[in-house]
Formats: C-alpha cells, sequence, structure tokens
C-alpha cells in the first residue's frame, strides 16, 4: 500500500491548500485509518490479558481489603456517565470537523477533553479513597490486579487528553479545518476504544461481584 | 496525515467510497439518540447494584447482554463501523475474537469455571 505524503509546490491549484498531498492507495482506504484499526485490535489483547488476570485473581487474596470492601458503585456509575457523554462530544466533534464548522468542533474537543480530565479526577479520588481504606497496590493480589487494569485504562484516557488538547492547540492555530477531518476522525475512534474498554471494566470489574 | 486523493481529472472508486461514506456519516441527532439509549442501558446496569440478594448468574445473564448491546452500539455508530469500509471492521473484530479466545482459553486453563483452585495466595 503506497501513500506516501509530498510537499507541494505553492503554483499548484488543484494541491492540498495545506500543502500536503498523499497518493491513492492500492487498497481506496486510508492508511491512517487502517493503522488505528490495526491497533485497537492488538488493543484488545491488551485489555484482554489484563481483565482476565483481574478475574483470576480478584477473590484469591489472603488479606483484607476485597472488592466488596472498598467499591463505591453510586460514584463509578457517575464517572461511567461522564465517560460515555465524552464519546457523544467526540462523535459531535468528527461530525462538526466532516460538516466544516471548525468552530463548533473546537468547542466539542475542548469539552471531550474537560469530560476526560473529569474522568481522571474521579479515578484519583476513588485511588486515594482505596488507599485511605488500606489497599495499597502491594497490599493483595486484588489491588494489585485492580489498580493494574484500571490504571492502564487511565493511563489511555489521560494519553488521549494529551492528544485532544493537541488538536485543540492544532484548531486554534487554524491548522485543524475539513481537509483534516480524518485526523479528527483517527482520533476519535481512540476515544470510543477507551470508552469500549470502560463499558468491559465497569460491568466485569464493579457490578459482578 | 492525509486526505485520499484521485489522479487529476479522475473519479475513481476511492472516491465514490468516500462520497457514499460521507452521505452515511450519522447526523448529531442520531449520535444524540445513540447516547440517550446508551445512558439508559447504563441505568439499568447500575439498577442491578441496588437488587438485594442477587446470585451471580442473574446478573451475568443480565449485564452481559446489556454489556454487549453497548459496546456494539459504539463500534456500529459512534465509530462508524457500520457505515465504513468493511475491511476496518473484519480487522478490529479479528483483534477481538483473537483476545475472547486466547483469554477463555487461560481461564479454563487456570481453572477459572470451577472451585478446585484454592483460594487465597
Amino acid at each position: 500500500m503506497t501513500d506516501t505524503a509530498t510537499t507541494a509546490q505553492p503554483s499548484d491549484p488543484e494541491l492540498h491548500p495545506k500543502g500536503v498531498v498523499s497518493h491513492q492507495t492500492s487498497t481506496g482506504i486510508s492508511n491512517e485509518k487502517l493503522a488505528m484499526w490495526l491497533f485497537l485490535g492488538s488493543d484488545c489483547l491488551l485489555f484482554g490479558s489484563l481483565i482476565s488476570t483481574y478475574l483470576l485473581l480478584r477473590h484469591r487474596s489472603v488479606t483484607g481489603p476485597g472488592p466488596e470492601d472498598v467499591f463505591d458503585i453510586p460514584f463509578t456509575s457517575v464517572s461511567s456517565f461522564v465517560l460515555l457523554f465524552s464519546s457523544l462530544t467526540m462523535a459531535m466533534a468528527v461530525g462538526a470537523i466532516h460538516r466544516g464548522e471548525e468552530r463548533r468542533c473546537r468547542t466539542f474537543l475542548v469539552t471531550t477533553a474537560m469530560l476526560g480530565a473529569l474522568f481522571i479526577a474521579g479515578q484519583v479520588y476513588e485511588f486515594t479513597s482505596f488507599v485511605k481504606e488500606g489497599l495499597g497496590y502491594t497490599t493483595n493480589i486484588f489491588g494489585s490486579a485492580f489498580y493494574t487494569l484500571t490504571g492502564f485504562h487511565g493511563v489511555h484516557v489521560s494519553v488521549g487528553i494529551v492528544f485532544l488538547l493537541g488538536l485543540v492547540i492544532m484548531s486554534l492555530r487554524g491548522n485543524l479545518g475539513p481537509e483534516r477531518a480524518e485526523t479528527v476522525e483517527i482520533f476519535g475512534l481512540y476515544w470510543h476504544f477507551v470508552d469500549i474498554v470502560w463499558i468491559l471494566i465497569f460491568t466485569v470489574v464493579y457490578l459482578i461481584p | 496525515m492525509s486526505v485520499q486523493t484521485e489522479p487529476r481529472g479522475a473519479a475513481g472508486p476511492a472516491e465514490h467510497d468516500h462520497e457514499a461514506h460521507q452521505k452515511a456519516h450519522p447526523t448529531d441527532r442520531d449520535y444524540i439518540v445513540i447516547a440517550v439509549v446508551l445512558g439508559i442501558i447504563t441505568l439499568l446496569e447500575v439498577g442491578t447494584y441496588f437488587i438485594e440478594d442477587a446470585s451471580t448468574t442473574f446478573l451475568v445473564a443480565t449485564l452481559f447482554p446489556l454489556m454487549i448491546a453497548k459496546f456494539a452500539a459504539v463500534c456500529g455508530w459512534f465509530m462508524h463501523l457500520r457505515y465504513d469500509n468493511p475491511i476496518f471492521r473484519r480487522v478490529f473484530v479479528f483483534g477481538l475474537v483473537l483476545a475472547i479466545v486466547v483469554f477463555v482459553a487461560t481461564l479454563t486453563s487456570m481453572e477459572f469455571w470451577s472451585d478446585v483452585y484454592p483460594r487465597g495466595m
């Protein structure tokens, strides 16, 4: 698959307004988008290993506290709604940039970043309260598995927030117009993936004892 | 990042694909409807927490279909898998199915489904 970006000559009127041209790929689909889907497919294996490890170990601690001692389901439910809502704003950002509404797209990107930050703040609060209740990373095998799983997810969300801020900065500089809609869409795939991983974690880790 | 372009003066299959893809994009209203449905499903999920003495079997039988419905809705509409080129769906589903098979096998080999494994490590 060839998809070579080249710098355009300023005098050529048919070339991309941002000076970047990419050639048609042999498959007719975007290589960048395919790469993101490949990454997400492989990330399924990462989270699959972490979830199955957690399932194996969560009830095998000889010392407390256990899941039933520390989980605060109503609080975590609110966090889940926050992340779910951030997927909506991300989808609307993608829709806006496809229609050429740059300002609206930027607003939704900022909203998504704020909702992601709110989710991370909730996770930090949750971890802090667990530690206060005596569940450290090395307290027992449940703690190690739980913090590793939810921590990896939190890192994914945090990385997503950094990329979101990058997109916002690009937008403020005028570098995120409709011709870059695919960039926003590809990032959107990552953000929605983080959401679907949380859908799994919320059910498997928190709701099923 | 690149934007697919056709050779000058030609409108090939990729361009038609791109146009079809653009037309098929859900509207903001569609996204809001999907989000409301996802919110209702999440409320149902959270509601099971308040059912006293609910067995694990009942919870698994109730929560797993809801979880799969949410997963499919986000993938299908928010991630555009319903509208995009089928190769994306195949790539993702391959990774997902591979993960499920590998880790169900792992859990089985570790006797996760039985009570044989001693508690306490």
